[in-house]
């Protein structure tokens, strides 16, 4: 290990005036332990200053040092033909053909959405784009991926209607479309919501620029915003639980967003990139300075010395400390090509941004941090920011939810009052309901290359200048995940790659934020440890290695864990923009093909959580190879020009994807008429969650060829019905049981659920 | 068809003009908010969407203010052909070049999704290839493109047809409905008096090819190279 470094101790460095000295308590409140401590002594070959301390704590946090994963995410592929770039840079990169690339990263934010919802999701998105422009790539499109508890309550809705807006605002102002994502409410994430945003960037292969400050004696410039006294610690908060008193107290580690400036430093980075005056460009993200410099010091194999008094700040009196740590938005660190500095600040003026040089590269391995000439801090890089303490923990599945798994659910495939209702009941759920209320607040059109706006299974941008385009999406479901983690890691990706192959896409890499509960728990630290094994084995079987991604843990409140959420973020390609088809059904008269296999299971469905307020049981069984066979056969319908629509079935079962298919965006819905003979109960046909099933439709003419793919790929299919004018209504017939209502009533029901809750007039209490 | 598009410190629709002009085989160009003297050489002026200066203070109000503007004034005086669309029409409205405002959405939410507009008149510059009341499907995405202006000025208005662009529903109604943002008598886009001068809320711009969801926007821009070349032709 890179720790056992041999200790220089230099009495150059000397606690700054007024500095505290370092007590067992003041290295607990860093979030260290005594034994982590032990070892940053063991590597200064001395005590640490504040400074240090500060820094180490940052950099060995959970959120930075993933001291808790680390082990368990080199678990995951990371490697195919086609990965540009896998982990440990600001964002993966994948080739997608005709000398294109595609970068994309998902990040979290949700300490901070918590305590300022707005802020919190605005500068979640701002910091996922400068992590895919610092890598030379245009930002194209962002996803997010939210997660609330339960809609009655209204600090609920205060949270999620302030998450929206940032979301929005951020990502309009700067003028990404927004492409797709979900939106889930459950009480599992009451008090501590879920806020992961996703962006997707363009370059030609030739742009790629990574993080490193290569080349010794070159400057290290600020570049952007000026440093100010927001965030300090934001690294290290986002490492915590969250308890009662956290909105308050915690409000100045929560950073304020400016998506002018940031549109202005996309603008001036790509400028820069292109000048071919920079060596290396890191977003100054978590952790601030202190993660940037000594990452890209690192990468390099180089050490880097900053002079802290030329560092522009907001307010004067900020000690090397607080410059260290802020966590400031919209800035960046560039390693500049020496004598090219004047060519970089000339950029930035354009812009009408500030370029100040900070520091240079230096080639003894250390990370100096000098305040008006004083050595305040100094660190060897390679221990510091390879050298973090890794765990791993014990894990032992709670036997609680071992309870909850075995629920006995067979009283509940017996239907409660008329089905009817219950389908309306389930269809506008707001788990299920259409989330036009959210995304109707995005720009989902602007640099016109949007070929699949949210509302859909993925969200579709054409490359210009190609037949091409890349997919996205993001997908889990916690409460599979919470119940048996493995085989709800495995169905995440399973459901993500059906979403893609839904729009014609090949799946071809994921990204993945791993957002669970305190990792020092057994039964959480089970969690993450099964979630990684079955995200593991989807990544193989689907040929989807992870190209990076973002651990968040401790997610609690009051000391109660959300569900496990390891949200896949997964992109496909498109060769043939002519094929790209959507979930709505096109045309009546059409046949309706089921692929896959109805079910009984009701393990942690919306059904029952609708019904009976329960999540419990064992999530649907997933074959991975079943799952594989049935997107091959997808895609090959699609590539052949067979189907007119394709739609996954999840969340609300078959009944719910049959709306879903007729409604499409609501401008002209259709009607339905199926006719299913299954040898399974009503309730499990029609609302169960079977996993490998994708609904499609097609002409008439068509049918034969399609079975006859299924059938090539081994993949059950048969045709269920037919696509109907809208005011033939909508009817769904499992043996003698049916739900049958008019278009109106679905319509009403699917896109007025979220703004009858969100836009009623505020009640008094 | 030699464009100049804008671009403000926060315009992030620029890249969309150009490409709309492009598409149409105009010859457009960036031209920097600072630039002086730049707009000689242009035959039209084109005002792109987005968040100049953050829309700080108020949408469009900065921009307004900022070194070309005198010269996108004098060009519309001149008679030039100028088009402001989302944030440009907010800035053309705080330029007065255009009357009235555009407030805040009466639902006080961004709004971003495609709507319906019909064509009030075909015989502006930049609608000639529109049949009238025809019924296009473009989008919209803002914030504040709730048109506002007194009584006196909306009688003036309409009584001069000068009301280009109306939301509509699907049977091309002007319905409460079908108006996304509040806009006074569904006003989705006006000319000035000279009818050389447009701004609207709505993205032609982004309705330019079925593969991103709308071509309906095109004969907009056909429309102006076309009176372009009959003005240059002398026939204007």
């Amino acid at each position: 290990m890179s720790n056992a470094a041999t200790p220089t101790a230099d009495e150059m460095v000397a606690p700054r005036p007024g500095d505290p000295p370092i007590t067992a308590e003041l290295v607990a409140d860093h979030g260290l332990s005594p034994d982590e401590y032990e070892r940053i002594q063991r590597i200064l070959g001395r005590d640490a200053t504040l400074t240090e301390l500060g820094i180490f704590s940052a950099m060995w946090s959970e959120h930075c040092g993933y001291k808790n994963s680390r082990r368990l995410l080199r678990l995951l592929p990371t490697e195919a033909p086609w990965v540009i770039q896998g982990p440990g840079e600001n964002a993966g990169v994948i080739d997608v053909g005709d000398g294109w690339a595609l970068a994309f990263k998902i990040e979290s934010h949700n300490h901070p959405s918590a305590v300022e919802p707005y802020q919190g999701a605005a500068t979640g998105v701002g910091g996922i784009l400068r992590d895919v422009f610092t890598m030379g790539a245009r930002p194209v499109a962002v996803l997010d991926s939210l997660r609330f508890g339960d809609l009655d309550s209204p600090r609920v809705r205060y949270l999620f209607g302030g998450v929206v807006s940032g979301v929005g605002d951020y990502g309009n102002c700067v003028g990404i479309p927004n492409i797709g994502g979900e939106v889930v409410f459950d009480r599992g994430y009451e008090g501590n919501p879920i806020v992961n945003a996703m962006c997707l960037g363009l370059m030609k292969k030739e742009e790629l620029i990574t993080a490193s400050a290569t080349g010794v004696g070159n400057p290290l410039m600020a570049v952007g915003s000026r440093t100010g006294r927001d965030g300090i610690h934001g690294a290290t908060f986002a490492s915590e639980e969250l308890s009662e008193g956290s909105d308050e107290s915690s409000r100045p580690q929560v950073q304020v967003g400016d998506p002018f400036t940031e549109k202005l430093l996309l603008e001036a980075s790509l400028e820069l990139i292109a000048s071919g005056a920079l060596e290396g460009i890191q977003d100054m993200g978590a952790a601030g300075i202190t993660s940037s410099a000594s990452e890209m010091a690192g990468r390099a194999g180089n050490g880097v010395e900053l002079e802290m008094k030329q560092v522009p700040t907001r307010e004067r009196g900020m000690t090397p400390y607080e410059i260290l740590l802020s966590e400031s938005q919209e800035r960046m660190l560039v390693v500049a090509k020496k004598g090219r500095e004047d060519q970089v600040r000339d950029i930035l003026t354009k812009w009408e941004l500030e370029a100040a040089e900070i520091g240079r590269v230096t080639d003894d391995g250390r990370f100096r941090i000098l305040e008006d000439g004083a050595v305040v801090a100094d660190i060897p890089v390679l221990p510091l920011t390879q050298g973090c303490p890794t765990y791993e923990r014990d894990g032992v599945e709670s036997p609680e939810i071992q309870a909850l798994r075995a629920t006995d659910l067979s009283e509940h495939l017996i239907p409660q009052g008329d089905l009817t209702k219950t389908f309306l009941l389930l269809l506008g759920s707001p788990n299920v309901a259409s989330k036009r209320w959210v995304y109707g607040q995005y720009d989902t059109t602007i640099r016109t290359s949007t070929a699949v706006r949210p509302g859909g299974d993925a969200g579709v941008i054409r490359i210009r200048g190609t037949t091409r385009a890349v997919a996205a999406t993001t997908d889990c479901n916690g409460r599979f995940v919470y119940l048996e983690p493995r085989v709800g890691a495995m169905i995440a990706l399973a459901e993500a790659a059906r979403n893609l192959v839904c729009v014609g896409a090949l799946p071809t890499a994921i990204t993945n934020n791993l957002n669970f509960g305190n990792p020092l728990k057994p039964h959480i630290y089970y969690q993450l440890r099964e979630a990684v094994l079955g995200m593991a084995a989807a990544c193989e079987a689907f040929e989807t290695p992870v190209t990076g991604g973002n651990v968040s843990l401790y997610n609690e409140t009051d000391g109660r864990a959300i569900y496990p959420t390891p949200v896949i973020g997964m992109v496909g390609v498109i060769e043939d923009v002519s094929t790209i088809i959507q979930h709505a059904f096109a045309t009546p008269g059409d046949d309706i093909v089921l692929l896959g296999t109805n079910t009984a299971e009701l393990g942690g469905s919306e059904y029952l959580y609708v019904t009976a307020g329960l999540v419990a049981g064992a999530p649907p069984a997933v074959d991975l190879e079943s799952e594989r066979a049935l997107q091959q056969a997808v895609l090959a319908m699609i590539r052949a020009k067979l189907l007119r629509s394709a739609h996954d079935c999840s969340e609300g079962g078959l009944a719910c994807a049959l709306a879903e298919s007729a409604l499409g965006d609501g401008d002209a819905p259709l009607g339905v008429r199926v006719q299913l003979d299954d040898e399974v109960r009503p309730v499990g046909v029609l609302f169960g969650e079977a996993q490998g099933r994708i609904v499609v439709s097609c002409d008439p003419g068509r049918t034969d060829e399609v079975l006859r793919i299924a059938t090539r790929y081994e993949v059950p299919a048969r045709n269920i019905g037919k696509v109907t004018r809208g005011d033939e209504g909508f009817q769904v017939t499992v043996r003698d049981a049916s739900v049958s209502a008019s278009v109106a009533a679905l319509s009403d029901a699917y896109f007025g659920a979220l703004p009858r809750i969100m836009d009623a007039p505020a009640k008094d209490d | 068809m030699k464009a100049a598009v804008i671009s403000f410190p926060g315009s992030n629709g620029d890249y969309d003009l150009y490409k709309a002009v492009q598409l149409v085989g105009g010859t457009p160009t960036f031209v920097w908010h600072r630039d002086k003297g730049a707009l000689k050489a242009y035959e039209a002026v084109l005002l792109p969407g987005g968040f100049s200066y953050g829309d700080y203070l108020r949408a469009g109000a900065i921009a307004s203010l900022s070194p070309i503007m005198e010269e996108v004034v004098a060009f519309a005086k001149a008679g030039g052909p100028v088009v402001g669309i989302c944030n440009g029409f907010q800035t053309l409205c705080e330029a007065h070049l255009l009357p009235g405002a555009l407030i805040r959405n009466e639902a006080l939410r961004f709004a971003s999704k495609h709507v319906r507009v019909r064509v009030e008149r075909t015989d502006t510059a930049f609608t000639t290839d529109y049949a009238k009341g025809q019924v296009l499907s473009i989008p919209i995405a803002h914030g504040e493109g709730n048109y506002e202006a007194d009584k006196g000025t909306l009688e003036r208005l309409e009584g001069e047809g000068r009301v280009v662009f109306r939301y509509v529903d699907a049977a091309g109604v002007a319905t409460d409905a079908a108006n996304p943002n509040g806009s006074w008598h569904n006003i989705a886009g006006i000319v000035n008096e000279a009818g050389n001068v447009i701004g609207m809320m709505p993205h032609p711009e982004r309705a330019m090819e079925t593969i991103v969801g709308s071509a309906d926007g095109r004969a907009l821009f056909t429309s102006l190279v076309g009176s372009l070349t009959s003005s240059l032709a002398g026939s204007a």
